[in-house]
């Protein structure tokens, strides 16, 4: 049964003698391949050379430490239930004493995962992150054989203490100042801390 | 009986009713916040103010309005009153500055805290507050005790509602908690670090309107919208056995009681049901309990719950009258209860 009135059964025309040689075809064909041999070249040659992208090009995710080094990902899973394309999983747990200088609040992401795959890179999860912990980046996603390899763990996305990754061109200037304002207890680190802690206030 | 109007919704209501019961018994968005009277406890209300009404006419015989906001909870109705609350914006304006104040040493630590996506200082705040505060000292702080392996207190997030000081009070035998201290130290807290155990000590955490007190044994387990409420029941020696579990995967996370639209609890539950009682096969399961849809618990999948149940209504049909629906051995698969 049809699901509309409105299709048509297509009768394929009788070829004429021309069309039936095929040989006008394939000149024209290859007449149009060779023009773009004068054309400019919309493609780059990726690995070496790269596509300048804009500064808040939405790329992989980072998860930030704070100035001291602590995470500072809270596993509120705010960035989790913002996702349209549920991308993300969390498991959260509480620090140990001793470990305030690893983890800036009581708790933490035990397990925090991204599955690039599913990621539509909306940036959704960094608009809705309360701690400033998650950012998307300008670095691509790389490619892989495995599916398995898709699914990013804190291992790829915690920004290491050796190689932090500047996210602040996608930080508008108030924000950034509100940041430097040590008199809020969300700029403060563990080590502003302590250091206030001794002065003894 | 005395005749009320409240938001121009008049109704007849029994003599001692307040103002607050009263506006519930029309219901709607007329009725006033509260997060310190709590219609089970008796004696509960009147520190918070969150449920102040401008009384425009005191009664019939004495037409004069009430010289400033009264407290909705402690306020009995007269005949012949007239009360506004939503259609007054001097109401809002001094409801804004009560959130303003409950929010001045609360500690904005949502992320963190288990309560957040149930709070009632959250909904509160969200919905009458303001967006920044004006308060630039400080934050009170205490020390962290410990009160139980069962109970989690977390005192700086107290708004000293006395809700679980009146459970302790008219539920338990033997309380051991209260609120020591007085003005800005005052502080809910056991005696010399005594731990909280009593049967229904558990429902503390259900009073609570905010998260100071909280379910240790849920303690960071997930967050409040990734897990799926479910009504069920069982036969328990001490209280009615009726709870709401709430589910991630195949796991019981937490047991609660189960909460009206005030966020009051329906029935009180026992600390083994709580506490104890964390896996499928304790319990009967009624079905999916009823969220609110703007709440953020609804933010989740549905759909499977909602074909469960159907499922059980079409058993209840089928079934002879009187007979219960036993889902919960073998039959539920918790499978399907996720959206998976």
């Amino acid at each position: 049964m049809p699901l509309t009135n409105r299709s048509e059964v297509v009768q394929p025309s009788e070829l004429s003698w021309s069309e039936r040689l095929y040989l006008p075809a394939i000149l024209k064909g290859m007449f149009i391949t060779f023009t773009h041999l004068f054309k400019r070249t919309p493609t780059v040659k990726y690995p070496e050379q790269k596509r300048d992208i804009a500064p808040v090009y939405r790329g992989q995710h980072v998860l930030k430490r704070d100035d001291a080094g602590a995470e500072r990902c809270t596993a509120c899973g705010l960035c989790a239930v913002a996702c349209p394309a549920e991308a993300i999983t969390m498991e959260s747990a509480e620090r140990n004493k001793g470990e305030e200088s690893l983890y800036r609040e009581e708790k933490y992401a035990k397990i925090y995962e991204i599955n690039m795959l599913r990621c539509i890179f909306c940036g959704l999860c960094e608009e809705a992150c309360p701690k400033e912990a998650i950012f998307l980046t300008d670095r691509i996603v790389p490619t892989t054989f495995n599916r398995g390899e898709f699914i990013y763990g804190k291992d790829k996305l915690v920004e290491t203490l050796e190689e932090r990754i500047d996210v602040s061109d996608r930080q508008r200037p108030e924000v950034l100042k509100f940041k430097e304002d040590k008199k809020h207890k969300h700029n403060k680190t563990f080590l502003d801390k302590t250091t206030t802690a001794k002065r003894g206030h | 009986m005395a005749k009320v109007t409240i938001d121009d919704v008049t109704i007849e209501v029994p003599d001692g009713t307040t103002i607050l019961q009263a506006a519930r018994m029309i219901g709607g968005d007329l009725v006033p916040p509260a997060m310190c009277y709590y219609s089970k406890l008796k004696t509960s209300g009147g520190y918070c103010r969150t449920c102040i009404v401008k009384v425009e006419q005191g009664s019939a015989k004495d037409p004069r309005p009430m010289p400033k906001p009264v407290a909705s909870c402690r306020t009995t109705v007269m005949d012949g009153m007239v009360v506004r609350n939503i259609t007054s914006p001097e109401v809002l304006e001094a409801r804004s500055g009560v959130v303003e104040f409950l929010l001045i040493n609360h500690p904005l630590d949502c992320p963190v805290c288990d309560q957040a996506g149930e709070c009632h200082l959250q909904d509160l705040a969200y919905e009458h507050g303001k967006e920044e505060t004006r308060y630039e000292f400080e934050r009170r702080e205490f020390e962290q005790i410990d009160i139980g392996d069962k109970v989690q207190l977390h005192m700086n997030r107290c708004i000293l509602c006395y809700r679980c000081v009146k459970v302790a009070d008219q539920l338990t035998d033997g309380r051991v908690h209260g609120v020591l201290n007085r003005g800005d130290v005052a502080e809910i807290s056991t005696y010399i670090q005594n731990s909280i155990e009593n049967d229904f000590s558990g429902n503390v955490i259900d009073v609570c309107p905010v998260g100071a007190l909280t379910d240790k044994t849920f303690r960071f387990k997930s967050r409040v919208w990734y897990t799926k409420p479910v009504d069920a029941h069982r036969d328990c020696p001490h209280c009615t056995g009726k709870v709401r579990l709430w589910y991630k995967g195949d796991d019981v996370l937490r047991v609660t009681a189960r909460k009206d639209k005030y966020g009051e609890v329906e029935e009180w539950i026992c600390n083994e049901c709580r506490f104890d009682k964390k896996t499928t096969s304790d319990w009967v399961i009624e079905g999916p309990s009823k969220v609110d849809r703007h709440s953020v618990i609804s933010a989740n999948h549905y759909e499977n719950l909602r074909v469960l149940k159907a499922t059980i209504d079409r058993q209840k049909k089928a079934l002879p009258h009187g007979e219960k629906v036993n889902l919960g051995q073998g039959a539920l698969d918790p499978n399907n209860i996720h959206g998976k």
